[in-house]
């Protein structure tokens, strides 16, 4: 009898074209999502080694990361963002790639679309110039994030050279708590892991509470791998899986569609498929969590308080805490509660799907946003945006004075005008805090939708369970 | 790509741990659309102030490291982002190896793809390493990948793992895409395969 595979086991081997003498694989990979920050100087190399894209109908382009949330039907303004779209847009031109552009209703960001439109699929192997493309493995898909000369690499060859990951099984078991999301599950796993946990591993990611979060929740899961140090996160695909895939504009339809689930439930790891590391977690013993420092690691309950780096034994820590703490404007001892925001941000590639916005509609309605504090919510997509109105949660926002805003990647890392001034304060649905990363000077807290709009109407890091 | 062979060099002590992406190059400086020019921003709210100005106590404002070709660093170099604006802004300064305990995967992967050798090392090894950064211009190090030996200033050789096919793709300065497509017959099979095995994949087309 075959070797127990586990869900990685059985994607990557289905992929390898070719196995070279060393180990290293040949991949194949289905799809490729590509944006245009991390794209233009691989389509330079193609053009400039007089090379094609193999493969157009496995590719779709889409610009998210330095586009405006405002109003766009004048364009971008900023001369440097305005370039590096026109150059995807001639390039998707010029090379015959499927493009989804700025003013079209499907618009948004990658890591959305990919699943929202059914390009990104169960047992794929699914690449992009991004590290948050560990975001599609929640469909039970390979996906993992490439440097740009691995997009060209990709683009010439649709293939990629790689040697397998170590397999690491993180098993949630039991119920989240009240007022608990996705977002405080991975934000324990990277607390108890740290962000170099999951170095040169494949995360997947199992267990009673992960079955029982939809789809929007394993991809906060799987998203926030990459933070983990993991190369990708993975869930093995099941009925929840299918019917959010079936009937999406670019899956299979109907005949090939019960094909596809057919070899879909071959995916998940056989019983006594071997890890290299497991990870158990208790779900019902998860709080909602808020990060106090410069790195997701450094994560607490938002009952508890900010550490005191002086009770870090190692020495290297200890000064990495104290500079964190220096940087966050913190205090060891203070209470998370009684830490006040200038900006809440609801959004990005982690947080912006149609569940986060209703999560966070749930406690805006009928409060009112702090006086002082600024509140923005973005859409993930065009799409999810267009259902919020349906469903009119934009009105709800708006009438508790959050602004409602285009789609795209927004405050998660101030390429467009979104960004913090030196010293604000922002409770944020994104998955970086690094010094910086949503503007210079900036202080980002990482929390839930939930948990960032009881931040916008209290104008202070607030235990959620309290408001809802 | 620049092969990589020896290189004796002036290396920079860089003693944090999980340096990140935004800390190599943050991101409202990746609105380029080409490789070069990254390096006047490597580090750049470490090595500027507020109004733009060199911070007169970080280790590349200072002599003789503006000229280091070699970093030093702690656990978890490259965190973050697969952008590869940071192993570009690294070799726009000059930085042409990394030595740390360990490195985050995509930057790793990223550094070997232009020419920049990134070398494991335990962390008391990096500590000594560290030491000898410190004595400037009077201490340079040398890096052999062709013997796979960093050596100190003393004399002493430190011996490193590195992978065979990637030490090969860098001692000769080889693309890779070049490398793959010799095998582009093994490629066209696969997907003949694919065809027939798994017809119900949708092509994405008419967007």
């Amino acid at each position: 009898m075959a070797e127990p595979r586990t869900l990685f086991d059985k994607v990557w081997d289905s992929h390898v074209v070719e196995r070279l003498p060393d180990g290293t694989c040949i991949l194949y990979i289905d799809r490729h999502l590509t944006h245009e920050v991390t794209s233009p100087q691989a389509f330079e190399g193609l053009r400039m080694a007089g090379r094609r894209v193999r493969r157009p109908d496995a590719t779709i382009a889409v610009v998210d990361h330095n586009v405006p949330t405002s109003d766009r039907s004048k364009g971008i303004e900023e001369p440097e963002s305005r370039l590096q779209v026109e150059t995807l847009e001639r390039n998707v031109a010029e090379f015959g790639v499927p493009y989804i552009p700025l003013l079209d209703a499907r618009q948004g960001i990658v890591h959305i679309i990919g699943p929202e439109l059914g390009i990104s699929l169960p047992g794929f192997t699914i690449v992009c110039g991004d590290s948050h493309t560990s975001t599609h493995g929640a469909l039970g898909a390979l996906a993992f994030g490439i440097g740009t000369s691995e997009v060209e690499h990709v683009l010439a060859t649709q293939t990629l050279l790689q040697k397998p990951a170590k397999n690491m099984l993180v098993r949630v078991d039991g119920t989240l708590g009240f007022g608990c999301t996705a977002k405080d599950i991975v934000l324990a796993i990277i607390g108890r892991i740290g962000t170099a946990g999951g170095t040169g591993h494949v995360i997947e990611y199992a267990g009673e509470a992960i079955r029982a979060l939809d789809m929007a929740g394993r991809m906060t899961v799987c998203n926030m791998s990459i933070e983990a140090g993991a190369r990708a996160g993975m869930i093995a695909p099941d009925e929840t899986t299918f019917d959010y895939v079936r009937g999406r504009p670019y899956a299979p339809k109907a005949g090939a569609f019960e094909q596809a689930v057919a070899y879909w439930r071959t995916l998940p790891s056989d019983p006594g498929a071997r890890y290299d590391r497991t990870v158990t977690l208790d779900a019902g013993a998860v709080a909602p969590m808020v990060t106090w420092g410069t790195s997701p690691e450094a994560v607490v309950p938002v009952t508890g308080t900010v550490p005191d780096p002086e009770g870090e034994p190692d020495e290297a820590r200890r000064a990495q805490m104290r500079r964190m703490l220096d940087y966050m404007a913190l205090t060891p001892g203070q209470r998370m509660q009684d830490v006040p925001v200038d900006v809440v941000f609801i959004g990005s590639c982690t947080n912006g799907r149609i569940e986060d916005i209703r999560a966070a509609a749930t406690i805006a309605r009928g409060r009112k946003v702090a006086p002082g504090v600024r509140a923005l919510v973005v859409p993930g997509s065009g799409l999810v945006k267009q259902q919020a109105e349906e469903e009119g949660l934009d009105r709800v926002l708006t009438e508790a004075g959050f602004e409602w805003r285009e789609a795209g990647c927004s405050m998660c890392l101030g390429m467009n005008p979104d960004k913090l001034t030196p010293g604000q304060r922002c409770a944020s649905t994104s998955n970086r805090n690094f010094e910086g990363r949503q503007g210079p000077g900036g202080r980002t807290h990482l929390l839930s939708p939930a948990m960032a709009a009881a931040a916008a109407v209290t104008g202070r890091l607030a235990d959620v369970r309290e408001l809802a | 790509m620049d092969r990589f062979t020896t290189l004796t060099a002036i290396a920079a002590p860089l003693p944090l741990a999980n340096v990140d992406t935004d800390k190599i190059i943050p991101a409202r400086f990746l609105k380029t659309i080409k490789r070069t020019g990254l390096g006047v921003h490597l580090f750049d709210t470490l090595r500027y102030d507020e109004s733009g100005a060199e911070r007169p106590d970080f280790v590349l404002n200072q002599e003789p490291y503006r000229r280091a070709q070699i970093l030093i660093a702690f656990e978890n170099f490259g965190c973050g982002s697969s952008r590869e604006h940071a192993p570009w802004a690294l070799l726009d300064f000059g930085i042409r190896c990394v030595i740390a305990p360990d490195f985050a995967d995509i930057f790793h992967n990223n550094c070997f793809k232009n020419g920049i050798l990134p070398i494991r090392l335990p962390r008391e090894v990096c500590e000594a390493l560290m030491a000898d950064a410190r004595m400037g211009g009077n201490a340079r190090l040398t890096v052999d990948l062709q013997r796979q030996v960093v050596v100190r200033p003393n004399g002493e050789e430190i011996r490193f793992e590195i992978d065979p096919f990637r030490r090969h793709l860098l001692l000769e300065g080889l693309d890779d895409i070049g490398q793959t497509l010799q095998h582009a017959p093994a490629i066209d099979g696969y997907e003949a395969r694919q065809r027939s095995e798994r017809a119900w994949v949708p092509a994405i087309g008419g967007v």
